[in-house]
């Protein structure tokens, strides 16, 4: 179920930085298949959003000129060893992953 | 010639401007149960200051040091470059991601609620060698800032 985003949530200092790959094609929609000549239809992440402990701490909207397996990483104020980072992804085709990982 | 270009494009093209049609269909026209929030209008716009208006509300932002893009300055694979804005200002609610010389400019809007820094790392494609942009919305006003990146291979693949 969440195979497509690794997450990685460390606190110091009272700061929690939260580091995450998707697994994802983050196709433009301009391509062309090199064989076929047909374009490749655009297929991107649209939106990310992050929780801490239930409250939203960061929401993206994404367009297709972010890279192949996106990577974002952020800070925010606060967060403790234990609690849950769930970090979820949608995209324009409508499929979408999550997944919840604690702070180290 | 143009009326030569039409023609080639018409017959080469009538089953792959079918296939775009579709594509363009699926792909850019979001429907709207996915996601009411995506903000279309930013990221089809083709001129920044449309694009910066549609995300932060108005196209003009006040350039500022205090904002610092960390992107290298030679990017060897247009298609993944790393870019990360930090803002030294209060307050600040959203950010806005722009690449100069790509066809759409606007790359990634983040929204930050109360309590996360200004502070945000991601990657993207650059399809040719220009500046990348930060907006950065903070109490209701824009701040902006540029960094030139030299892009050896362009981002857009095929």
């Amino acid at each position: 179920m969440a195979k497509t985003i690794k997450i990685r949530a460390k606190v110091k200092d009272g700061v929690t930085t939260v580091k995450s790959l998707i697994t994802h094609p983050m196709e433009t929609g301009l391509r062309k298949n090199k064989k076929t000549g047909e374009v490749i239809p655009a297929h991107f992440i649209q939106e990310v959003v992050c929780k801490h402990n239930g409250k939203v701490v960061l929401t993206c909207e994404w367009g297709a000129s972010i890279s192949k397996n996106p990577y974002l990483a952020f800070k925010f104020k606060g967060g403790k060893k234990g609690d849950a980072i769930e970090l979820s992804w949608k995209d324009n085709k409508g499929q979408s992953d999550s997944i919840t990982a604690k702070i180290r | 010639m143009k009326h030569d270009q039409k023609r080639r494009l018409f017959l080469k093209g009538s089953v792959a401007a079918s296939t775009v049609g579709l594509a363009v269909g699926a792909g850019l026209l979001t429907p709207a149960t996915v996601l009411a929030a995506w903000n279309q209008k930013a990221f089809q716009a083709k001129e920044i200051d449309k694009a910066i208006a549609a995300a932060a509300g108005n196209p003009t932002s006040e350039p500022s040091d205090k904002i610092t893009i960390k992107a290298p300055d030679i990017a060897e694979n247009g298609a993944v470059v790393p870019v990360s804005v930090v803002a030294d200002i209060d307050g600040v609610d959203t950010i806005a991601l722009l690449v100069e010389k790509n066809a759409t400019p606007m790359s990634a809007i983040f929204h930050l609620p109360a309590g996360t820094l200004p502070d945000v790392s991601t990657r993207v494609k650059m399809g040719k060698t220009g500046d990348v942009i930060a907006v950065v919305k903070a109490k209701g006003k824009l701040y902006s800032a540029r960094k030139g990146v030299k892009v050896t291979i362009g981002g857009c693949g095929g």
